[in-house]
């Protein structure tokens, strides 16, 4: 059991863990300032990056692919800005028109090319195939320990995890600037905070993120966790700080339970078959979302508690 | 080429002519409501319900499937996701109204979680006896390859109905986008027809799923309806625009799909739309950028020419680069910066006209709050000679200039 | 600047220069030139010059949407300006942002925001703090005594959300005393405040001008404008009128600034006066 668990479930449960943090804590700041769907946004800007990168390397390989993505996600950004400035249209519209088109223009190059012979398709996009992600040369807690073994850890959970340490450190490295700028923008700007520059680099961040949990967990995954354990961890507290903290303690919590539910929940209720892990985890994110609207202590803006 | 010009003139066989001209009819009835959604600032709702529509569709499918039907058919597909698009709507309304979180939190919460469900639910319908050739994923991006004379009746049957309610709706729904105060005093029961509006995205994120498919159909919704504000400020006109712009997509859209092989129809259609867009965006002569950018040069050279004017007059240095450029091409100052003798006729003139302005604003304080008297024009172009004889008067100057 | 020779014309041109600021002498704590400000074509800021006298306390006044606080965001960076140039002491402001206070509109910010009273206070120590600077006993300390002096030392601890309206001013106040600015720039520090909240305000405000600070508000009721302020700055898109409030607070200006707006017994409410008829009337419509 333990050996099949090292094998099978350890790293799924790792990098799902990890994605689902790294998200999170950028996206505290997006709810914060009402930016949710840039979420949404990027991570349906991933695909059509994935692609033009395949195109024009012509293989499937790692690096290219996120540098694509996250090129991908940085033009989003500027295009929505550019439409919603020049454009003047507001934000929301803005983005529906820019993230549809250009997952429109990801999904067209892909059926145009031919990616049958690799393993790209808009499904694995949309959600993932954490399960896929095993550790075959791992026989028991004991390879933990063993160089050779460990040689033949998927590379997405290293990737994943500089990644989540990437995110963290320009978190808190710039906590401060990023507290001022997302309460109060005109204060910001008057003490000489670049204030669009912080929040083009909070897109970049969590582009960051969506990329290297997309190729993981897909990008619907990645929306969910963008949002749903930031919104709970925001009913939760009154002080930015902790909510940082609950968010993070959801995003892990969802990634451990939807894990384990879509693995082995099937099973005990008779089915052999297993459900798609990235889609638990949504669900059971959503659940914790559902029971902190219902009970979280900061739920209403009435409701608030004082904090020592 | 041929086959693009045969799909435009539904040459294609029957099917093929009834999905073109349904997707036109859908197209027109999503960008028209897509119009009020947008200036109600809601756009992205639209993209809550279209993803919530997944679960919908696999549960449908289960249950058809149980009950010993058919799970693929659309209508109780249709009817499937509609139910929970619905209920993910009033979740969005519900969080937004009773927790201290933002719509957009509230909107991209639903439309993960409900589409994480729903792939829960796809990867269960795999797994059943029937499930692989079930063929729901054809939903996701849409797909009319293939499709029933039935299901294409459907589809044109649905766009019918829904643009016969947006016509009769579209009165009340004009004047609720554009002024929901007003609206209510006038008599318009707001959340009726908030909750109508709505009404309608559900129906036509529900129609337009085989033909878009649900991570698309927002576009529909949304990109017609931005790309029409570019060419009128006429709030009627704004609608009817969409209603063009979307229902072309859809036509040429689903036609160009079918001329090729390895052409998806839903991003076929936004591509087209979104192509419809740019034009609007750079082109159109009302807002469109390239116009805007026009205008917005001549004003900025006019007020840096009369800045520096002014400073010439008052024998202060003009400093910023943009001024000292603008006098310099029109021969105001030399490149050595001395005067010429232009310069000085007009910056005396301009001294003046600025000493006039400041009496004309006190005069006629109206004008001057609504901005016609803020004194970037020639005076002359402003007031009659009458009215810069008595502000003359008033200023005590004696020459005319 | 001074290398090149810049453009000018002999003053001898028989046109007389008008009150421009002597900034050769003593560089004045803020001073605007020819700044305009548009929206599209619609200039909401039209081609102002500014010239705060040093520690004075000026009120900048002027009818809904006469671009007050545009022209303050304008003077800090905050919103692009079309022209203009904008000097604080004499230097560009880029510089000199570590002198100035901002307050801007209480309603400009979401006060649902997950942080306290002290946490607030504390963002007006970031220029010293920077980045990963801690927060040291004195600087506690620091946030603690500026709560003092608006009298919401009681309330550090609790979530700005809760405060009233008044209250979340007095936190925004006690953010700029911690700046110690020499330029203090408020944007309606009076809009929407009780009583108790408004006299603690002017207290505040008047101690700093006695200690040689420059306050700049922009002020929304006329009737307290002689009572508070010394400088008055009239707008309406264009510049009215600058100066003392004794000599340029008056029936004639108020009535170039708010136009029929402002009714004549509102003017001689204020004790200015009976309002000057505009002694040449309109001849004809204005040509549109």
């Amino acid at each position: 059991m333990s050996a099949e668990f090292v094998q099978l479930s350890l790293v799924p449960l790792l990098i799902g863990t990890l994605a689902a943090m790294a998200c999170a804590v950028p996206g505290n700041f997006l709810v914060l300032r009402r930016q949710a769907l840039m979420g949404d946004a990027i991570s349906h800007v991933v695909l059509p990056g994935i692609v033009a990168a395949f195109l024009i390397t012509g293989r499937v390989s790692t690096w290219p692919m996120m540098l694509g993505a996250a090129g991908a996600a940085v033009v989003a950004v500027v295009i929505i800005e550019l439409i919603r400035r020049i454009g003047r249209v507001e934000p929301g519209a803005a983005m529906g028109v820019t993230f549809t088109a250009m997952f429109a223009g990801g999904v067209l190059l892909l059926e145009q090319s031919d990616t049958s012979a690799v393993h790209l398709d808009v499904e694995h996009a949309l959600y993932g195939n954490l399960e896929s992600l095993v550790w075959l040369a791992a026989d028991g807690w004991a390879s933990l320990g063993d160089r050779a073994a460990l040689a033949d850890l998927p590379p997405e959970l290293l990737r994943m995890g500089m990644a989540a340490a990437l995110v963290l450190a320009l978190t808190a490295l710039f906590w401060r600037p990023l507290k001022i700028a997302t309460f109060d923008e005109g204060f910001a700007r008057s003490q000489g905070i670049p204030v669009r520059l912080l929040g083009f680099g909070l897109v970049v961040v969590a582009a960051i993120a969506a990329v290297a949990a997309f190729d993981a967990v897909g990008s619907i995954i990645v929306i969910a966790m963008f949002i749903c354990p930031p919104a709970a961890a925001r009913l939760m507290t009154n002080s930015l700080e902790r909510q940082l903290g609950w968010s993070m303690v959801f995003a892990a919590l969802a990634a451990i339970l939807g894990y384990v539910l879509a693995g082995y929940g099937p099973g005990w209720i008779g089915s052999p078959h297993a459900v798609s892990a990235s889609g638990m985890i949504a669900t059971i994110s959503g659940l914790i979302l559902a029971l902190a609207c219902l009970f979280g202590p900061a739920r209403s803006r009435l409701s608030a508690p004082s904090e020592p | 080429m041929t086959a693009l010009i045969d799909a435009l003139l539904l040459r294609n066989g029957y099917n093929a002519a009834l999905v073109a001209i349904g997707a036109a009819v859908l197209g027109a009835s999503a960008g028209a409501t897509g119009t009020f959604l947008v200036l109600r600032k809601r756009a992205l709702v639209s993209d809550a319900v279209s993803h919530a529509t997944l679960p919908g569709i696999c549960l449908a499918f289960i249950a058809m499937t149980a009950l010993g039907g058919d799970g693929r058919n659309l209508a109780g597909l249709m009817l499937g996701s509609a139910a929970t698009a619905g209920l993910g709507l009033v979740l969005v309304e519900w969080i937004t109204r009773r927790t201290r979180l933002a719509e957009d939190a509230a909107i991209g919460a639903v439309l993960s979680v409900f589409f994480g469900f729903g792939v829960v639910l796809l990867t269960v319908i795999q797994n059943l006896p029937t499930g692989k050739q079930a063929g729901l994923q054809g939903f996701l991006l849409g797909s009319t390859a293939g499709m029933l004379y039935s299901e294409a009746l459907l589809i044109a049957f649905g766009g019918a109905l829904a643009a016969a309610a947006i016509l009769v709706l579209r009165r009340p729904m004009t004047m609720v986008a554009f002024d929901p105060g007003y609206a209510a005093t006038a008599g318009v029961p707001v959340r009726t027809v908030d909750l109508a509006m709505m009404g309608l995205v559900m129906a036509i994120t529900v129609i337009g799923l085989k033909i878009v498919g649900l991570v698309l159909i927002v576009a529909l919704l949304i990109i017609p309806a931005v790309a029409a504000r570019f060419w009128t400020e006429r709030s009627g006109h704004v609608a009817a625009i969409a209603a063009a712009i979307g229902g072309l997509s859809g036509y040429v859209g689903v036609a160009l799909s079918a001329s090729a092989p390895k052409l998806p129809t839903g991003p076929m259609v936004v591509l087209t739309c979104f192509a419809l867009f740019v034009i609007s965006l750079l082109m159109a002569p009302a807002r469109g950028i390239l116009a805007r950018a026009l205008r917005h040069r001549r004003f900025q050279i006019a007020v840096h020419r009369r800045q520096g004017l002014l400073a010439l007059a008052h024998g202060e240095p003009v400093i910023e680069p943009l001024t000292l450029r603008i006098l310099r091409r029109a021969g105001l100052i030399r490149a050595d910066g001395v005067v010429t003798e232009a310069g000085r006729a007009q910056a005396a003139k301009a001294l003046i006209d600025a000493r006039r302005y400041e009496i004309a604003r006190r005069m006629h304080h109206e004008e001057a709050i609504a901005g016609r008297l803020v004194g970037l024009e020639p005076i002359e172009t402003v007031l009659t000679p009458d009215e810069i004889r008595v502000i003359d008067q008033r200023l005590g100057v004696p020459r005319s200039v | 600047m001074a290398a090149r020779q810049a453009p000018t014309l002999a003053a001898s041109d028989g046109i007389t220069r008008s009150a421009a600021p002597d900034a050769e002498t003593a560089p004045g704590p803020l001073a605007i030139r020819g700044m305009t400000i548009a929206y599209g074509e619609k200039p909401a800021v039209f081609s102002v010059d500014m010239s705060i006298t040093p520690g004075s306390m000026t009120a900048i006044i002027g009818p809904n949407g006469a671009g007050k606080s545009t022209l303050l965001k304008a003077a800090l960076g905050i919103v692009p300006a079309l022209s203009g140039t904008v000097t604080v002491f004499g230097r560009p402001i880029g510089e000199m942002g570590r002198r100035i206070a901002y307050v801007p509109q209480r309603a400009s910010v979401d006060w649902d925001f997950p942080a306290r009273v002290q946490d607030v206070v504390a963002m007006g120590l970031y220029r010293e703090l920077g980045l990963l600077g801690w927060m040291r006993p004195r600087d506690r300390e620091r946030v603690r005594d500026c709560l003092e002096r608006v009298h919401m030392a009681a309330f550090a601890g609790r979530q700005i959300g809760q405060l009233s309206g008044g209250q979340q001013q007095r936190v925004f106040l006690a953010r700029a005393l911690a700046q110690d600015a020499d330029l203090y720039l408020l944007d309606e520090p009076f809009a929407g405040v009780d009583a108790a909240t408004e006299a603690a305000i002017i207290g505040v405000l008047t101690a700093l001008r006695d200690a040689g600070r420059t306050i700049v508000c922009v002020h929304h009721d006329l009737s307290t404008v002689s009572a508070y302020f010394d400088h008055v700055f009239m707008i309406n898109v264009s510049r009215i009128a600058e100066g003392p409030v004794a000599t340029t607070f008056t029936a004639a200006n108020l009535q170039a600034t708010y136009g029929g707006r402002l009714l004549a017994a509102q003017i001689r409410d204020l004790g200015l006066g009976d309002v000057p008829r505009p002694d040449a009337p309109c001849p004809a419509p204005l040509r549109s």
